[in-house]
């Protein structure tokens, strides 16, 4: 029997080498005449290991696998010497992932397939459990799938937080709108796949890791809410999930669970992949369905709501990546399961992820309530310089930045929104005390004005107007006048712009003013 | 006796292909058939022209405006606003740097500067030998090992130092021999 070897094809640990590395496996089993199955999966997330191989051994309690890493392709030779196939000793063997602190202390629901599953085998992701929430699904009546979804508690992970259950409910109870153009009734399902926020990957190494799962909670949101038709709305940028959703979707079709036919059920639902341009602005959600609609991606004004009025006005049901994905557990293993893991209105888990100057970056998806500190330090392990944290980034280019005094801040939405910050999409973006906060705070201003999708005047001008004000801030001269106008800027921005970009673009500004003053205070 | 109405000064529309070449005219038919039935269709056909020529050439703007019965102000806005549409023919390899905080964290900046001074351009610009065009990226999802650079919608980089930079447009130069 050929042994299995397990490497990864996400997107990262492609960028560390991983496609070398399965090369140079492939080579050397076959240079040695050794019969090999190379799999390749999802990433576990554990960065500083990547390229992680993991081989299949027997062990009493069945097959496990026991992880080598990071395995460059000058170390394969080695590895084969040292009898890594039957789990040998060697300076990289680690041992059972499962066991490494790192993996262990985390509560995986979502991430459960993710570095385990071959993503587009149909068949493998039904041997791990795989459809067993869309199977429960459809034999119950669409408001009770809606009810569960209520009770789980799960609320939106895209940024907002919004309950899930509740939106979909919206969209169940609404009338399917037909349009002139064709006359048919009809609801959606959309996917907003576009994760555009710096230091955020959940949704990429969700894609690329076990595309089915989403898949099968968009189902489950169809069957939920009547709706026929769904569209995965994915950003240009993230062409190794392109790929591994394309021939997802082609597996799930050809495995009956896509299609006029769901799983046996007699109800359709029909799943196109659609591909952004690399406008963030498109990861707001009324932005996102102008450009699925074929327009600029320009903000709506709300109401509507997208679940009365959404796509080609129809009811829809837009959620993003790791909402859907969280559903298929919910409905396999019910809301009090899920319900049970978090802490006050936060229920469940988030999938944070660890970035910027940090040791061990990577995925960690853990209940509600763990600190920000246990993040950065225990998981984290401190800075990758070396040199003190000075600021973290919680929530992506909108977020705010968070100083050491706020550090004991648990991962939760209320408790963040408290002090006037965001959990986001759970993106976690270490700084070191080299950070210049002023830069940062102009970068906050220049991204928003690059990104403006221009409907709205606060957002579109008061973002160029903020840059200017911190330069002219930098420069010196009338130093707390212009902090003054900054300020009022920053109030114009938050209470008049249409959406969250122009909304929030003031968070990462002030809290870099508030907190990191003495940048701001700095000759140039 | 019937009067002769008097014709609006309507002129005849324009041949939407005149003057255009025979590998757009090809490129713009297989996008507009292979999409033409989907719902909001512009962006699929904008996407499948951009594909196959690297680009979108002035004459796509009519071209898929008369298939997909739009006006030209509604493809060319649409063409306008999206960063990754481009409207300049590019360089032989697109190497993608990611300016985004998480890779700030890391020396983006430096390495940003880095790259437009040995490129010799800016972002959007191909180098003068035709070999690169440097294009930013507002997060490549490669957080947790940056600076992230990536290279042709394919190869993705991580740790980018700049002589691991310059390393890369070495290989994309070598790759044009």
């Amino acid at each position: 029997m050929s042994v299995r070897v397990h490497v990864p094809r996400d997107a990262t640990a492609l960028s560390l080498g991983a496609e070398r590395t399965a090369r140079a496996i492939a080579a050397e089993a076959a240079r040695r005449g050794i019969a090999i199955e190379l799999v390749r999966t999802g990433s576990r997330g554990l960065f500083w290991l990547e390229p992680l191989v993991e081989v299949e051994v027997a062990s009493p309690a069945g097959a496990t696998r026991i992880a080598y890493g990071p395995v460059g392709a000058d170390d394969v030779a080695g590895l084969f010497a040292a009898g890594f196939l039957h789990g040998g000793e060697h300076a990289l063997r680690i041992g059972r992932i499962e066991e490494q602190p790192y993996f262990a202390r985390q509560e995986r629901l979502v991430f459960a397939r993710v570095g385990v599953v071959d993503p587009v085998d149909a068949a493998d992701y039904a041997a791990h459990g795989g459809w067993r929430g869309l199977r429960n699904a459809l034999a119950m009546a669409p408001a009770e799938v809606v009810q569960v979804v209520v009770d789980s508690g799960l609320r939106g992970r895209g940024g907002a937080a919004f309950p899930t259950g509740i939106k979909w409910r919206t969209v169940l109870d609404a009338p399917a709108a037909a349009v002139p153009a064709d006359g048919v009734p009809r609801k959606y399902v959309v996917c907003n796949a576009d994760e555009g926020d710096s230091g955020t990957f959940s949704d990429r190494m969700l894609m690329e890791g076990d595309p089915y799962c989403l898949i099968e909670g968009m189902a489950i949101a169809a069957h939920a809410v009547g709706a026929t038709q769904g569209y995965v709305y994915l950003r240009s940028e993230y062409p190794h999930a392109r790929r591994a959703l394309e021939a997802a979707i082609a597996g799930a079709y050809a495995a009956g669970w896509l299609g006029a036919d769901v799983g046996g059920s007699g109800r359709r639902f029909e799943l196109e992949l659609r591909i952004g341009a690399g406008a963030y602005v498109c990861g707001e959600e009324t932005a996102l369905l102008e450009s699925l609609e074929g327009r600029r991606g320009q903000v709506r004004a709300k109401p509507p709501l997208p679940a009365l009025r959404g796509l080609f006005g129809r009811p829809t049901v837009v959620n993003n990546v790791i909402s859907f994905a969280s559903v298929p557990a919910i409905l396999e293993r019910g809301a009090a399961w899920y319900r049970d893991f978090g802490s006050g209105r936060s229920r469940g888990t988030l999938p944070l992820q660890l970035a910027g100057n940090l040791r061990r970056t990577g995925l960690v998806e853990k209940a509600f309530g763990v600190t920000l500190r246990e993040l950065l330090y225990d998981y984290g392990g401190g800075s990758l310089s070396g040199r003190p944290i000075r600021a973290v980034q919680v929530g992506g280019p909108l977020g705010a930045y968070l100083p050491e005094s706020q550090f004991d801040l648990a991962i939760d939405y209320e408790a963040f929104a408290a002090i006037g910050a965001m959990l986001g999409h759970g993106g976690i973006v270490a700084f070191d005390d080299g950070v210049d906060m002023l830069e940062q705070a102009r970068h906050a201003m220049a991204f928003c004005a690059a990104e403006s999708c221009g409907k709205c005047t606060p957002c579109r001008i008061g973002s160029t107007r903020g840059v200017e004000l911190i330069d002219r801030i930098r420069a010196g001269g009338a130093r707390e006048r212009d902090l003054a106008l900054l300020e009022d800027l920053c109030r114009t921005m938050r209470h008049g712009s249409l959406c969250a970009l122009g909304g929030l673009t003031p968070d990462p500004v002030l809290s870099a003013l508030a907190h990191f003053g003495e940048d701001f205070a700095r000759a140039p | 006796m019937a009067v002769e109405p008097i014709p609006l000064k309507a002129p005849r529309p324009r041949d939407p292909a005149a003057g255009a070449a025979p590998d757009v005219l090809a490129a713009v038919d297989a996008a507009l058939d292979a999409n033409r039935a989907r719902e909001g269709a512009l962006l699929p056909v904008l996407h499948a022209i951009q594909d196959r020529l690297g680009w979108l050439p002035p004459e796509t703007v009519a071209l898929v405006a008369h298939g997909l019965n739009l006006s030209r102000a509604d493809v060319h806005g649409t063409i306008s606003f999206y960063p990754h549409f481009r409207t300049h023919a590019p360089g032989r390899r697109i190497v993608r740097l990611c300016r985004a905080e998480a890779c700030q964290a890391l020396g983006a900046r430096e390495l940003e500067a880095h790259a437009r001074r040995v490129l010799g351009i800016d972002f959007g610009r191909t180098s003068a030998d035709g070999a690169v065009t440097l294009e930013a990226a507002y997060c490549l999802g490669n957080c947790g090992c940056g600076p992230a650079v990536l290279v042709d919608d394919d190869e993705l980089h991580a740790r980018v130092t700049p002589a691991a930079f310059d390393a890369i447009v070495r290989d994309a130069r070598e790759a044009l021999r």
